[in-house]
């Protein structure tokens, strides 16, 4: 699984973060996804598709 | 023309109109008439509900919108004008620049930091409750003040002038309100903030509305604007929460003991709240700016949509059993935070505060209980957040 999120899209809901901490936070400044791994191990599969469903801007997708 | 008008009327107080079930039995999405003669829609569907709040060919903009019920200024078209900087109510990109700013004052990393403070705020109204002794009104001892002195810290209002925006806001919040007076109520709040940020572009602090004064980017009268929003939504959001949750837990034991005596159960048990009591009971509605089609049917520019949350909430097609509390089920993908650009911008503000004073509430009075009958307590029919008026408890 490889995860790609999009700044421009995302409005900081913060929905990633709070679901994956470990894969997901968000920048000081915007509020903004940053993503702490691009391919997350295979235990966090699932919840990464979680987070992708739970994100209000579909500013995170999963390949 | 369509004989069906918004739901408005519960038979329980903490379920949605029996008709809003029946419809979402139906179809996820209805032909609808609004107040002015308008065909409109109303969405009962989970998937049809996400499906327009995220749909960048809706506006949130009020004067696009019909009014969905013949009550107080909502049957008023066109009477409310978005102030600068109120950006729950504008569209992309309008609306994108406002919430870039703010966002990272959100985060949920900063929001934990909080927690020592909420904490300590939480305690403080226990503190008091238990030396006035039971009964007391839950609202003004707990609920109401916890979010409002954490709002008011974090953007940097002085609490003890809270007379002067929170009897504004019941009055914006109440749907008998007609439109002159909620514009002259919001006419005094906005003239008392805008006071507030000309004081602190003098005296700064080490508040949010300081740091968006230093930050250079905004307009006072754009700041007042932000400054409101943020304070309504605020405290009047989590104070219906932290209030009819309690009801709703009293009124289910075996939930109660659940949040009280199983810290693991807390953070589910959060959004199991917020997904079964949907305090946002009236909307949210939106108006397309283009043609859409939305789960087979073709949504036509200038309709407006009316989705109804707390409905959308029980689908049963997204969760199961969904008119059941139960703090253990997977609650989240809720939409009671909204969904799409606009979703809830003090979230996680707002998770904090309800997962530390559901349980420091419950713990510190093992033997909470209210002090009227269920069918006594006053229901927020009224208004457009839902919750409790009064809850009157003992211990």
């Amino acid at each position: 699984m490889e995860i790609k999120a999009d700044t421009t899209v995302c409005i900081g809901a913060g929905m990633c973060a709070l679901t994956v901490p470990a894969v997901f936070d968000q920048s000081e400044d915007e509020g903004t996804v940053l993503l702490l791994q691009q391919v997350p191990p295979a235990d966090l599969e699932d919840a990464v598709r979680r987070a992708v469903t739970l994100c209000p801007s579909g500013a995170i997708s999963i390949s | 023309m369509s004989e069906l008008t918004y739901p408005t009327v519960r038979e329980r107080p903490l379920d949605p109109p029996a008709a809003a079930t029946r419809l979402r039995e139906r179809a996820s999405m209805h032909r609808m008439t609004y107040a002015d003669g308008h065909l409109g829609w109303l969405v009962t569907g989970y998937a049809a509900a996400r499906a327009v709040l995220a749909h960048p060919d809706f506006s949130n903009r009020p004067e696009l919108m019909h009014p969905p019920i013949a009550i107080g200024r909502l049957a008023e078209r066109g009477q409310f004008k978005v102030p600068p900087g109120f950006f729950l109510r504008m569209d992309a990109p309008e609306h994108t620049r406002y919430r870039k700013l703010l966002t990272g004052q959100f985060t949920v990393r900063r929001m934990k930091l909080l927690e020592p403070r909420i904490a300590e705020i939480t305690e403080a109204c226990l503190d008091q409750m238990a030396a006035a002794g039971g009964p007391v009104d839950l609202v003004q001892a707990f609920a109401l003040p916890i979010p409002s002195l954490v709002i008011c810290e974090l953007l940097g209002v002085p609490y003890e002038d809270r007379a002067q925006f929170q009897e504004e806001s019941r009055l914006l919040l109440n749907l008998e309100t007609k439109a002159d007076d909620a514009v002259a109520a919001l006419g005094r709040v906005m003239a008392y903030l805008h006071g507030l940020i000309g004081r602190k572009r003098d005296t700064p602090a080490d508040d949010l509305l300081s740091g968006l004064i230093e930050g250079g980017e905004l307009q006072d009268d754009e700041l007042t604007g932000i400054a409101f929003l943020l304070l309504v939504a605020g405290h009047e959001t989590t104070a219906n929460m932290l209030g009819l949750g309690t009801y709703a837990l009293l009124t289910n034991p075996d939930q109660l003991a659940a949040m009280r005596d199983d810290p693991a159960v807390v953070d589910n048990g959060v959004e199991e709240l917020l997904r079964y009591l949907t305090i946002i009971h009236l909307g949210p509605f939106r108006t397309a700016t283009a043609d859409v089609e939305i789960d087979g049917n073709l949504v036509k520019e200038g309709e407006t949509v009316a989705v109804h949350l707390p409905t959308v909430n029980r689908d049963p097609s997204r969760f199961h059993g969904g008119d059941d509390l139960d703090l253990a089920r997977p609650a989240s993908g809720h939409l009671s935070f909204g969904h799409g650009i606009h979703q809830c911008l003090g979230q996680q503000l707002a998770r904090e505060e309800m997962r530390i004073a559901y349980p420091a509430l419950l713990r510190r009075f093992p033997g909470l209980r209210l002090a009227v009958t269920p069918e006594e307590v006053p229901m927020r029919s009224d208004m457009s957040i839902y919750g409790v008026h009064r809850l009157p408890v003992t211990w």
